[in-house]
């Protein structure tokens, strides 16, 4: 069921030499327990149409994420980012189009929850972190485990989910803040908190909606090596406008604008098209 | 946003504090209270007798205090603000009025159905001669309205003010079926004119202390479980929800699980109190269920200072303390006073008294 035309910097995963070769590698694998990703992508979106009142937010977006793939999205603003994350995470529905996570999930017909349980997770724009927890306790709350209210009412702890959180903690470097409430973090630690609630989520495919806003140059350079560290063990799609951090993290770009990909391609293919310039120019 | 914050940010400070001193504090609370029923039991001429209005007085605001723990589960904890409580608390007065009236109405129809010529009992007084059943009835009233009502408000993703206006409509929907004779609940007189409960004469003495105690243990019970709730990942969850659902949501958690639990919990704990308070005050009528008694108990709730166990309490006795006070010495002002109240702690007293507590603890 893949769209036939890809326009000519369109990667189509099946005849994409990384993607086939990770599947060749048994990479997919590493999207582990359940999810289908026999022919290395882990995320379908084909001719995505969404429109808010007459205004098309998404249209005809096609797009794919390759199995342990860093992928890029930029576009001015308006171009439909995170219009397309909330699509991918269940939280507006596209009036017509296919999303798949993996082969078997269909993105359209899950909950938001489901989506999150099934291994998608998300960072907002705006860092979202439970402010009167403190970091330990908004990791726990994270962690991957049984999400039932029954399995909250008896849950403890294992030795295994401690260490996680402690390993985790000292990812992101708040591991002496650990028992301060979150809400008196600074705005970058805050960003820190809630990439460190995405791994111990353990999501197969991570949203990252402009992780480094606000950050300083240092903690812009840490999450670049954080991200490089995160992608082959999971997949990544982050939007940025900080292209001194696209570039230094990327494989691929995707640009959109008007709601469709305008170009995709390495960084240095996507800022010398044509096209891109002339939308990002205004000319 | 910052307001929940600073208030469990104090919680903190506070229990690094000085935990023993109110530890002590409490078991002393709790030991007078327990001494009360006792103290009642001495002849009348005993310098320590207690008189059957003191310990009903006292028995009422204890009802009201497990009332309020139950709306600050639901408000304070998880964020829904709740002005119909006073619904849960009136279904189970109502539900243990049921059997006290078909007691009091032995063989016969309880008398307010004699009044309507009625010649045989609804099909839903049917067993509530039955003690067990009425105090299965206590349960299962408010506990299934507030699954079904919380079902769909959560399923619609009904929140905040929209939330709090439905419960308010929907005490005041239970009002007006109560009023009506036809309901087959007494109009709006109620149940009153109670004679026994389990073939012990309900003024006796001994009778007034048994309730008592339960209502005490029913508090304790209440306390402990709100305790155990607040401590477990459960509790987390619930404070996570009330200030960012839609994080909670992408980290996987269904809300509306947690809300219904929650809220049907709470709305149980209202019926129980409901089920002592009436064998105790020895009425019941629709006018508990009116918007006024809910929106109160939310005062009570934001005066003690929500999102804590103790605050509701403290709330909650030091405004029916008042009230039982003012409505002695001022009549006509009570509401007055119960409105500047309001506004005093909602400009100057944000935590509520146990904030104001808390702060003093720490300077």
């Amino acid at each position: 069921m893949r769209a036939t035309p890809t326009p000519d910097l369109m990667l189509e995963p099946a005849f994409d030499a990384a993607g086939s070769g990770r599947d060749a590698i048994g990479a997919s694998s590493l999207a582990n327990k359940g999810l289908n990703t026999r022919h290395g992508t882990i995320l379908t979106l084909e001719e995505i149409n969404v429109s808010f009142d007459g205004f098309k937010a998404l249209s005809n977006l096609t797009l794919y994420i390759g199995v342990g793939e860093l992928r890029c999205i930029i576009g001015p603003n308006g171009a439909g980012k995170t219009t397309m994350m909330d699509v991918i995470t269940g939280k507006t529905r596209p009036d017509n189009g296919v999303a798949y996570f993996g082969e078997t999930l269909d993105l359209t017909q899950m909950s938001e929850v489901a989506i999150a349980q099934s291994g998608i997770g998300r960072k907002f724009q705006k860092p979202t972190v439970f402010e009167a927890l403190s970091v330990f306790e908004n990791l726990e709350l994270a962690q991957k485990t049984n999400k039932s209210v029954w399995a909250s009412l008896r849950a403890k702890l294992s030795g295994e989910q401690q260490d996680r959180i402690d390993e985790v903690l000292q990812t992101i470097k708040l591991d002496n803040s650990r028992q301060r409430p979150a809400g008196l973090l600074s705005h970058g630690q805050k960003q820190f908190l809630e990439i460190g609630m995405l791994l111990v989520q353990d999501p197969q495919l991570l949203l990252l909606d402009e992780p480094v806003a606000g950050m300083t140059d240092a903690e812009t350079e840490f999450t670049a090596e954080l991200f490089k560290s995160l992608a082959r063990k999971h997949s990544l799609m982050v939007v940025e406008h900080d292209m001194g951090f696209v570039g230094s993290i990327a494989d691929h770009v995707t640009v959109l604008h008007q709601g469709s990909v305008l170009a995709e391609g390495s960084l240095e293919q996507v800022q010398n098209d044509e096209r891109v310039i002339e939308v990002y120019l205004g000319r | 946003m910052t307001m929940p914050l600073n208030q469990t940010l104090l919680a903190r400070a506070s229990a690094k504090l000085g935990p023993q001193a109110s530890i002590s504090i409490g078991l002393l609370v709790l030991l007078v209270l327990l001494a009360m029923p006792v103290l009642h039991l001495l002849p009348a001429d005993n310098a320590l007798h207690i008189s059957a209005y003191s310990l009903t007085l006292v028995g009422k605001i204890l009802c009201y205090c497990i009332v309020a723990l139950a709306l600050d589960l639901v408000w304070g904890y998880a964020g829904l603000l709740s002005l119909g409580h006073g619904l849960f608390f009136a279904l189970g007065g109502y539900a243990m009025g049921m059997y006290l009236m078909r007691e009091a109405a032995g063989d016969g129809l309880p008398a307010f159905m004699s009044f309507l010529a009625w010649t045989e009992l609804p099909w839903y007084w049917t067993g509530t001669d039955n003690f067990l059943w009425a105090l299965c009835l206590v349960v299962l009233a408010p506990g299934l309205l507030a699954l079904v009502f919380g079902y769909f408000a959560f399923n619609s993703r009904i929140k905040g003010v929209y939330f709090s206006i439905m419960t308010q409509a929907l005490t005041f929907a239970g009002m007006l079926l109560f009023f009506r004779n036809e309901t087959g609940f007494g109009g709006n007189n109620g149940f009153t004119n109670f004679k026994t409960i389990l073939g012990f004469d309900i003024t006796a003495t001994h009778t007034r202390a048994v309730l008592f105690l339960a209502t005490v243990l029913l508090l304790v019970a209440s306390l402990y479980l709100g305790w155990r709730l607040a401590r477990s990942k459960f509790g987390r969850v619930l404070t996570a929800l009330r200030d960012a659902e839609n994080r909670l949501m992408f980290c996987g958690y269904d809300p509306r699980g947690y809300k219904l639990f929650i809220w049907v919990l709470s709305a149980v704990l209202c019926g129980l109190a409901g089920a002592l308070y009436v064998p105790q005050v020895g009425i019941i009528n629709p006018s508990e269920m009116s918007p006024t008694n809910s929106i109160e108990a939310a005062v009570w709730v934001a005066l003690g200072g929500r999102g804590t166990l103790i605050g509701p309490l403290l709330g909650a006795g030091l405004v029916n303390g008042m009230k039982s006070w003012f409505t002695v010495a001022f009549p006509e002002y009570w509401l007055f006073a119960l409105g500047f109240l309001f506004i005093v702690v909602t400009l100057f007293l944000p935590k509520g008294v146990i904030g104001l507590l808390r702060k003093k603890g720490e300077q």
